[in-house]
């Protein structure tokens, strides 16, 4: 790329073929890196097109003889099984409805007023994240249990929330603090109170924020174990991380259709992720850094 | 007297006036005080029920008993405290999650950092250096179950792990990997380490990019060496990010359960027992509600001392 002086042409081949050498071994590094990364994940797909007596095959095959769907198919055909996935979707759908609307209530509190002991509530509010869900989960029982919502939608619901509000909150909360003050002051100027300024003028242009916020909630709920796990008992209130969990129980180990049903129970997330790529990493690192 | 100076005379004395009626604007101004409370008061009711009361319904198990299952609780004093903290089995649980956690932590950082490194690199192409990001970030994008699951599939005693091994010679014979109690913790840690580096790949690559490139050139300036320049102008700069990174990896997989229940259930043996998945056992297979309380609340003072670390080392920064 830069120019060699006819004096330095001596120095100049050996600084190529240093970067040469340095190219190289980085390409071997990442080369490296990515069968780390991504064998697992290939041999996860291959497997889920095999039948379930090659799965263990030796000498192991990438692409087999009967590759076929036929494990996405019984996934997809199995009524025990489609809904798990219903209720993942339900559940995760109504966790990121909630908390939207209180997460945007609540940061436009702690945006656009000041009030006694706001700190305080905001401390509060951050120290949750670092609650163990372990601890939470045996006082959950006794709670769920005691208002009749053990084994319920609602039960998962409210209880989804003690990780996806928090974050919510600071992240909106910041997203608010960017958006110049003057921009509410003009509607309360014509008239409007604190209430309309907020729904005609701020949550509109915090679309792109209440995405990101969105996105990760909804990812946070869909992908929650241990609380599914303790607070449903029924197999038709179970979502698809404990589906997963009971296919390996129930059917003496079909390989190829728990990593069919894996697959599949990723791809909500896997869409999400690919489209909001950027927004998304750019947010959670400064939410991570700053929470 | 002309009329002309009294008419704003009046005015100015009709503007008192309107000072009584203020006390309108005052009481408006009590009940503006109200406004953000009554925004945040769906967020105190949800945050007291799912926080506030729990850890004192918890705390309030872990001294009585017959908790939950039963009606009739009694006060137990430290009883609870001391049959937990004296169970050998709960010591194992401490000791592998010190283990589990540290080990991972180091490896995240490791990794994190070098394949940042390698994706910062001047010498990758924009194309290239996304599309390897990609795949990088892959592992991260799985749910717990499913990673469970992958690992399971690779370490089987059949499994393709133990064909890659065999065939580069690293070991003769297959290794029961997650039925060994020599080798399962390990082999948990790994499925973790696999799982969890793309977090401080991605927090690590921002931080990268951070840096001010007049460092650089002032250390090239120098005759610094590309190693003394990692150590002398990248590390100092990443700091802060390493050690926020380090504490919130510890925090987060101390509360690491779904792996271990769905790859080893905590055995064989104990031997990836962890204080999580012992506390659930105690309260959801064995039904001790108050000595699983007990174990929850010493779970919640190691995640209060973390927590404190961090956030003395945030107000630091």
């Amino acid at each position: 790329m830069a120019t060699v002086l006819p004096g330095k042409a001596a120095p100049g081949m050996t600084q190529r073929t240093r970067r040469i050498l340095m190219k190289t071994a980085l390409f071997f590094g990442l080369g490296l890196g990515a069968i780390f990364a991504g064998a697992p994940v290939l041999w996860m797909l291959s497997t889920s097109f095999k039948s379930n007596g090659e799965v263990f095959q030796n000498p192991p095959k990438l692409i087999t003889e009967s590759f076929s769907l036929d494990a996405y198919t019984a996934i997809l055909t199995n009524g025990a099984q489609l809904r798990f996935f219903l209720n993942s979707y339900i559940v995760a759908i109504a966790v990121t409805a909630l908390t939207l609307l209180v997460g945007i209530l609540a940061a436009y509190a702690f945006s656009r007023f000041t009030f006694p002991f706001s700190r305080t509530i905001n401390a509060v509010i951050v120290s949750v994240q670092a609650v163990p869900p372990i601890t939470l989960v045996i006082p959950y029982f006794g709670l769920v249990v005691g208002l009749g919502l053990y084994n319920t939608y609602p039960g998962l619901i409210l209880t989804h929330m003690v990780f996806t509000l928090p974050y919510a909150i600071i992240m909106l909360t910041a997203y608010f603090n960017t958006l110049p003050k003057e921009l509410d002051e003009s509607v309360k100027v014509d008239g409007g109170n604190s209430w309309t300024a907020l729904w005609r003028i701020l949550v509109p242009i915090s679309v792109p924020g209440l995405i990101a916020v969105g996105v990760y909630t909804f990812m946070i709920s869909w992908n929650e174990y241990l609380f599914a796990l303790a607070l449903t008992r029924t197999d038709d209130m179970r979502t698809v991380p404990i589906g997963i969990q009971l296919l390996m129980g129930q059917h003496s180990y079909e390989w190829n259709q728990m990593m069919a049903m894996s697959i599949l129970g990723s791809i909500p997330v896997l869409i999400l992720f690919l489209v909001f790529q950027r927004r998304f990493i750019g947010g959670l690192t400064s939410g991570a850094v700053k929470a | 007297m002309t009329t002309a100076p009294a008419d704003p005379m009046i005015k100015q004395d009709r503007v008192p006036p309107s000072e009584p009626v203020a006390s309108g604007p005052k009481r408006s101004s009590v009940a503006r005080r109200l406004i953000p409370f009554g925004y945040l008061s769906p967020t105190i009711v949800l945050i007291t029920l799912l926080m506030i009361v729990p850890i004192v319904m918890v705390i309030s198990y872990s001294f009585r008993d017959n908790v939950i299952v039963q009606d009739n609780s009694v006060f137990a004093g430290l009883a609870n405290y001391t049959e937990v903290l004296t169970d050998p089995d709960f010591l194992a649980a401490i000791k592998n999650t010190g283990i589990f956690i540290t080990v991972s932590m180091v490896a995240h950082l490791l990794l994190g950092l070098g394949f940042a490194m390698m994706l910062n690199s001047p010498l990758l192409g924009n194309v290239t250096k996304s599309l390897f990001r990609v795949v990088y970030v892959l592992p991260w994008l799985f749910t717990i179950a499913v990673i469970a699951v992958i690992w399971r599939l690779l370490l089987d005693p059949s499994g393709v792990a133990n064909y890659v091994l065999q065939t580069l010679g690293l070991i003769n014979e297959g290794v029961n990997w997650l039925g060994d109690p020599g080798t399962a913790l390990w082999s948990v840690t790994f499925a973790n380490i696999w799982s969890g580096y793309p977090f401080f790949m991605i927090s690590l690559l921002a931080g990268l990019q951070g840096i001010p490139g007049e460092l650089y050139e002032a250390a090239s300036v120098d005759g610094a060496s590309p190693w003394r320049k990692f150590v002398h102008v990248t590390l100092p700069q990443l700091r802060p990010v390493i050690i926020s990174m380090a504490v919130l990896d510890l925090i987060w997989t101390s509360q690491q359960f779904a792996l271990i229940w769905m790859m080893t259930g905590g055995g064989p043996l104990n031997s990836t027992e962890m204080l999580s998945t012992f506390t659930y056992k105690l309260a959801f297979s064995e039904y001790e509600f108050a000595m699983a309380s007990a174990s929850a609340v010493v779970v919640l003072l190691l995640t209060m001392i973390l927590a404190f670390f961090y956030v003395r080392q945030q107000r630091e920064r």
